[in-house]
């Protein structure tokens, strides 16, 4: 078993050694031909959030009414002409020599102080080709489906600006090549996505929602923003060129605060534990938006910020050891949480956790998880859109209900959504054959060869997802019907099928991209070639394995679920296990006793300081002049002799003082 | 010289309680003339023993000044007692009125 040191790397890259250092990012600024084109991109979809949001609202109102009716076409066709770029750059970056596959792009100096310059630059390499194609290509599909999903809903503009907003600012996220423009998209990500999860403002649940993610996200962009000012402070800029050739010479100390900094704005971002609570709440916004937070834009942001940061956390065991242990326990409450939930979407908001999990688990293992953390990103991209997407069409016929336990066999009503919803479930429980297979088996095997403790928990989180999605599934598309009375559920218009059918496709057809270990070749030059630690077994034997832990998964929700009549209330007298799993395992119990309530007390002491403490001193100084000035109003009493005296008074002090100082 | 101190210092204090106890303005008035030529007397009695005039010169300013006063003092104590038929100084305890 040595699949990843196929010798079909292209002669002369430079051959790392073990723990060596990662490959330094110099790429070529002036390649020219389409590749000047790359800002385009970026371009094209702000173009189209700029028109849909800043220049629409203030048309005459005819020209208006023709916007809101047509607005959806425009944003979707700058999704779908940037995806066309994405393909057309890919194409000609795939014609590049392997060694020249890293092309810069510089626009312009954005800002410029003393000895820090930073440039609006970007870069585009093996890494970012393959997140445009999937930002852009799901990204629309996304689009089109919301074309259908969106069709009744009066503020069908507005949601297009924001989803080619959203798409912006990941690729703005993506393509940038320093630390301070992916901020920028960092920032932007998460803009979009608070404007998305509350779309629906007018549902207090949606805006306390989307509050929420904001909010936890502004926690992880500390992080990102710490590390981004302690890379200016080291290496006097936050360029990735220059920082993966500096990184060598930082402290150890340095670099593990860098490394542990930029985790945990990979957390906030791509929902870790701690930071995952938002996350479930997000399910609060338009379904398409759900898909586009889980598949193609913002919780993809955290593993390649990791993986595109690899030239720090490749330099300091410390980050590489808490991004694992990060990623195993959420991979792992993911996917408990998904097992209890009985709201289809945060079902799969579980599962997306607990995938990202396996990602951030993949990129921890250094080198050897990189390509992996990225192929399951891509197939994970295509599995969980398709899933989402369905969930989003069962709900559209069954009155955007939600809750499973009034589901059931709708397979035949549903025939489409059905089959392509399956697709997406055979590939994230790892059928085999199927996407997800490939993708999560090359994960847990590297976690097995580099840790067995962490291999053996992904492995039981790859059981835990056949159980949770096979209830899914069961209880969603099979069994009686406990529709309520006036649900009539009907498969969703073309509009909404067509993106399914090429999801559920690209679901199946994805594990293609491990052909001849195509993705480990060609992520490569970017994350660095590494001998891996032979697996405790063989291949085949793991690959076994899985299959099995993944088959007792599904039996398991058979027995428990399939088998029996599924309750249309939820059964109160359940273990403590399923409680706290239904309570999201007390995710926002702690944060409340750990992060909310301190944070209360400190402000609630701090408000009482300045009321007695500082309003106290100042408040007390006016009343005592005040009192004073009372006493001594009384003297200032009209009489002219109660003033006489007073100034002989005083001209006797002074005599005596003359006195006092001259006898003494 | 001493007399001519010890005399000044009793007109003085003589004119300074009248000025603290009486209640009519031109008592009180002649009171403070009391005073300032208590003063003078000093200043024209200390002149004599330096020797020299500026006691005295300063004695013809104090009294040009009284004058210049006097004229004011009992111009306004006259128009007080216009308005108010009275001299007190305890009735003008107010600005107004």
């Amino acid at each position: 078993m040595n699949l990843l040191s196929h010798s079909v790397l292209a002669a002369g890259l430079p051959m790392a050694e073990e723990g060596a250092h990662a490959p330094v990012i110099a790429p070529d600024m002036g390649a020219g031909g389409v590749f000047d084109l790359l800002w385009l991109v970026i371009a094209l979809p702000v173009l189209g959030a700029v028109l849909l949001l800043g220049v629409a609202p203030f048309l005459p109102s005819s020209l208006r009414a023709v916007a809101d009716k047509h607005g959806h076409l425009l944003g979707t066709a700058m999704a779908a002409l940037s995806f066309v770029l994405s393909l057309v750059l890919f194409l000609a970056l795939v014609g590049r020599d392997a060694e020249s596959r890293q092309v810069g792009q510089q626009l312009w100096t954005w800002f410029e102080t003393g000895s820090l310059t930073v440039g609006m630059d970007l870069l585009y390499d093996q890494l970012a080709a393959l997140f445009l194609l999937l930002i852009t290509g799901v990204g629309t599909l996304i689009h089109v489906y919301a074309i259908g999903y969106m069709e009744h809903d009066p503020r069908r503009r507005r949601f297009f600006g924001y989803l080619n907003l959203f798409v912006a600012a990941m690729l703005t996220l993506i393509l940038s090549a320093n630390f301070v423009g992916l901020f920028l998209g960092w920032e932007g990500v998460g803009l979009a996505s608070y404007l998305l999860i509350g779309f629906w403002q007018h549902k207090p649940s949606a805006a306390a929602a989307a509050k929420k993610a904001f909010v936890i996200n502004r926690v992880g962009d500390i992080g990102l923003s710490l590390a981004i000012a302690l890379m200016f402070a080291t290496f006097g800029t936050a360029d990735f060129g220059a920082v993966s050739e500096l990184a060598g010479e930082a402290s150890q100390g340095t670099l593990n605060a860098l490394g542990l900094l930029l985790l945990l704005g990979a957390c906030g971002k791509s929902a870790q534990v701690p930071l995952q609570a938002w996350l479930l709440d997000a399910m609060e916004g338009p379904t398409p938006v759900s898909a586009l937070i889980h598949a193609a834009t913002m919780v993809t942001a955290g593993v390649y910020l990791v993986v595109r940061s690899n030239f720090i956390f490749d330099l300091t065991p410390v980050a590489q050891t808490a991004v694992v242990v990060v990623a195993t326990v959420t991979l792992l409450w993911g996917a408990i949480l998904g097992c209890a939930k009985d709201d289809i979407k945060k079902a799969l908001a579980g599962s997306t956790m607990s995938q990202i999990g396996y990602m951030m688990l993949a990129a921890g293992l250094g080198p050897v998880g990189y390509p992996f953390a990225i192929f399951h990103l891509l197939t994970h991209g295509f599995f969980k859109a398709n899933m989402f997407l369905g969930a989003g069409s069962v709900m559209h016929g069954m009155n955007d209900d939600v809750d499973m336990r009034h589901y059931g066999a709708l397979n035949k009503a549903m025939p489409v959504t059905f089959l392509t919803f399956a697709m997406g479930y055979l590939a994230i429980i790892g059928f085999p054959g199927f996407s997800g297979f490939w993708s999560k088996d090359r994960i847990i095997e590297t976690a097995l060869a580099e840790n067995l403790i962490i291999g053996i928990l992904a492995l039981i989180g790859a059981g835990i997802t056949g159980f949770y999605m096979t209830r899914l599934m069961l209880m969603t598309f099979f069994g009686e019907k406990r529709w309520e009375k006036d649900v009539h559920p009907h498969e969703s218009p073309k509009v909404m099928t067509v993106p399914l059918i090429v999801l559920a496709a690209l679901s199946v057809l994805g594990g293609l991209l491990l052909f001849n270990d195509w993705i480990v070749t060609w992520l490569e030059p970017v994350t660095g070639h590494v001998e891996h630690h032979e697996p405790p077994l063989p291949a085949i034997v793991i690959t076994l394995i899985i299959t099995a832990v993944v088959a007792i998964g599904v039996a398991a929700a058979w027995f428990l679920v399939g088998r029996r009549a599924v309750p249309r209330e939820a059964p109160q007298d359940v273990s403590f296990a399923t409680r706290a799993a239904r309570a999201d395992l007390y995710g926002d119990a702690i944060n409340d006793a750990v992060v909310v309530r301190p944070g209360a007390a400190l402000v609630g002491g701090l408000a009482t300081f300045d009321r007695v403490g500082v309003d106290g001193v100042v408040e007390g100084g006016s009343s005592a002049v005040g009192g004073l000035s009372t006493t001594m109003r009384r003297v200032q009493n009209g009489f002219v002799r109660s003033y006489a005296l007073s100034l002989l008074g005083g001209a006797l002090l002074v005599v005596l003082a003359l006195l006092a100082v001259n006898l003494g | 010289m001493t007399e001519y101190v010890v005399l000044s210092a009793i007109l003085f204090t003589i004119g300074c309680v009248g000025v603290l106890t009486r209640r009519n303005a031109i008592v009180v008035f002649m009171c403070v003339e009391l005073m300032l030529n208590a003063c003078n007397l000093a200043f024209v009695a200390f002149a004599r023993q330096h020797g020299n005039l500026d006691g005295q010169i300063t004695a013809f300013f104090v009294m040009v000044v009284a004058a210049a006063e006097v004229v004011i003092g009992l111009a306004i104590i006259m128009t007080i007692f216009r308005t108010r038929r009275s001299a007190s100084v305890d009735d003008a305890s107010l600005l107004k009125y």
